[in-house]
């Protein structure tokens, strides 16, 4: 059976234009960018014309406002500790939302752990930013506010513009994390007026390794990774030129198709949460219209998502799930509790995020193994009563 | 976020999961056992038929992941046949031996199906007594 791949979320192939664009890097231009000789001029100059596609990709004000990093873990570290420890003399507090990634809460907790003050922002049960308490904890010694563009689990999109009017009238500065929102829904840092932005490659059909992190001219943030200067001494380390190449690529051909694309895909997606949730006891998790396009995340009660997860595989489909069980902590997700959900009710989640090789044939068969998976694990599970 | 972090399972394992045995209830049970509950994400529930100590039938129902399931399946296999102080000396570890190993953080909270079938079997005895 033909793998139907539906964890994008997690995990993307490498278009292979972007591959093909970026493969020289590794081979026959592998100059280190800081040297002065051709090849190395040619790999810097890869990087700076990877910048400006990446700019552009989020209307940035100029590319100098770009950083290269490994990642968005990197990105996210950097924007937070980076700017914390910056400022610290206007300040020693930080906030996040609830719903954030562990590369957002973590680092805030590395703060927290030295001497900053950490306060979370609930989410309503669809997964929105509780717009009153932000404002109520919100102060002129919060230097950082992390709220992500929206969310990968449950797909729910925050409202960014008015999140930062509030952060800018009382805090100081705005970091959105945007790897999962970016490529499929446009961003424009200026409109919304975000301070600290991160992107992710992956996220984008790029290669791994490599993620960005605007920021806006300005704002003073310092190195978390000192060493040899590069990234204007914002980001040391000899540069992972295939992986930044490939980045600005991808974001190039995500974005001149991301309309047609996202629209292609919410056909899809929108077909799939229909069907669904006609399934017996099954709910959406997140918000039922401000969601990603390419997102559909559930939970079925009676049943536990690793099952889920492990059933459908054996269809070739890959879906992801919150539960405890897929995770190191053995806890659920902290989203999926955050949203209100009670850990039993969290434990029986399935999340779909769409991608290029899926399409509209496809759904009847995901339908199938979905039916079919929750079918079979409800005759195991001793929580359905029908003795 | 949800990204499985677990250790891959054996062919074995995902035999079970996939083709659980001896599933469903026994009405009026001999013994009865249920142990985990559905906030930790487990749940098991073991019923026996016994005559003259031996288990005759045993029935499982579960609530749990990969490793919950095909545990509660291999328990049953285990049991099945077996005189009740023979099937209650069944550990954790025996199980999943069989399952030719079980990753190490499902060794705890997913491999609780020993414990369900000792459980039915102090029911029974208990039941006897009376």
């Amino acid at each position: 059976m033909e793998r139907i791949y539906l964890d994008h979320a997690s995990s993307m192939p490498v278009d292979k234009r972007v591959f093909e664009f970026a493969k020289p890097y590794l081979i026959d231009k592998f100059g280190n960018p800081s040297s002065l000789y051709s090849i190395g001029l040619d790999a810097k100059s890869a990087i700076e014309e990877s910048r400006i596609k990446i700019a552009d990709f989020i209307n940035a004000e100029n590319e100098k406002s770009i950083i290269f990093t490994s990642g968005a873990t990197e990105s996210s570290n950097l924007a937070i500790r980076g700017t914390a420890q910056r400022n610290i003399k206007d300040g020693k507090e930080v906030l996040a939302s609830a719903i954030e990634h562990m590369s957002v809460l973590n680092p805030m907790k590395e703060l927290q752990k030295n001497g900053f003050t950490f306060n979370i922002i609930p989410v309503d049960a669809n997964g929105i930013v509780d717009i009153d308490k932000l404002k109520n904890l919100i102060s002129k010694n919060t230097i950082v506010t992390s709220i992500m563009y929206a969310n990968n689990e449950i797909g729910t999109i925050e409202p960014i513009k008015e999140i930062s009017e509030i952060v800018h009238e009382k805090g100081k500065y705005l970091h959105v994390d945007a790897t999962g929102a970016a490529g499929k829904i446009p961003i424009d840092v200026q409109k919304d007026e975000i301070d600290l932005l991160t992107l992710s490659s992956n996220d984008l059909y790029g290669p791994r390794g490599a993620g960005a992190l605007y920021i806006k001219p300005g704002v003073k943030v310092q190195s978390v990774l000192p060493g040899g200067g590069q990234e204007k001494g914002l980001r040391s380390g000899t540069e992972n030129v295939f992986a930044i190449a490939g980045m600005g690529e991808a974001a190039k051909l995500v974005k001149n198709k991301m309309k047609v694309e996202s629209t292609r895909l919410q056909k899809i997606r929108d077909k799939l949460i229909t069907e669904i949730l006609k399934i017996k006891d099954s709910y959406l998790t997140g918000h039922p219209l401000k969601r990603l396009p390419h997102h559909a995340s559930f939970r079925f009660s009676y049943i536990e998502g690793e099952s889920i997860l492990l059933n459908m595989d054996m269809y070739n489909i890959q879906v992801a799930t919150g539960s405890a069980c897929s995770h190191k902590t053995l806890e659920p997700s902290h989203v999926l509790l955050a949203i209100g959900l009670k850990h039993e009710e969290a434990h029986g989640s399935m999340v779909m995020t769409l991608g290029k090789s899926n399409n509209i044939d496809h759904i009847p068969y995901i339908l199938k193994a979905v039916n079919e998976t929750v079918d079979r694990l409800r005759k195991l599970s001793p929580l359905v009563k029908e003795r | 976020m949800i990204n499985i972090s677990q250790e891959g399972y054996s062919k074995k394992v995902m035999d079970h999961f996939m083709n659980p045995r001896n599933v469903g209830v026994i009405d009026n049970p001999d013994g009865y056992g249920k142990v985990g509950n559905p906030v930790c994400g487990d749940l098991m529930e073991i019923f026996i038929r016994v005559k003259n100590d031996i288990i005759t039938d045993i029935k499982f129902k579960t609530f749990g992941c990969g490793s919950a399931i095909a545990t509660s399946s291999m328990v049953t296999e285990l049991a099945k046949g077996k005189h009740v102080d023979e099937a209650i000396k069944i550990t954790r570890n025996d199980v999943a031996d069989e399952l030719e190993g079980l990753p190490p953080q499902k060794m705890h909270c997913s491999n609780l199906a020993a414990d369900a079938l000792q459980e039915a079997i102090k029911d029974y005895k208990k039941k006897k007594k009376k």
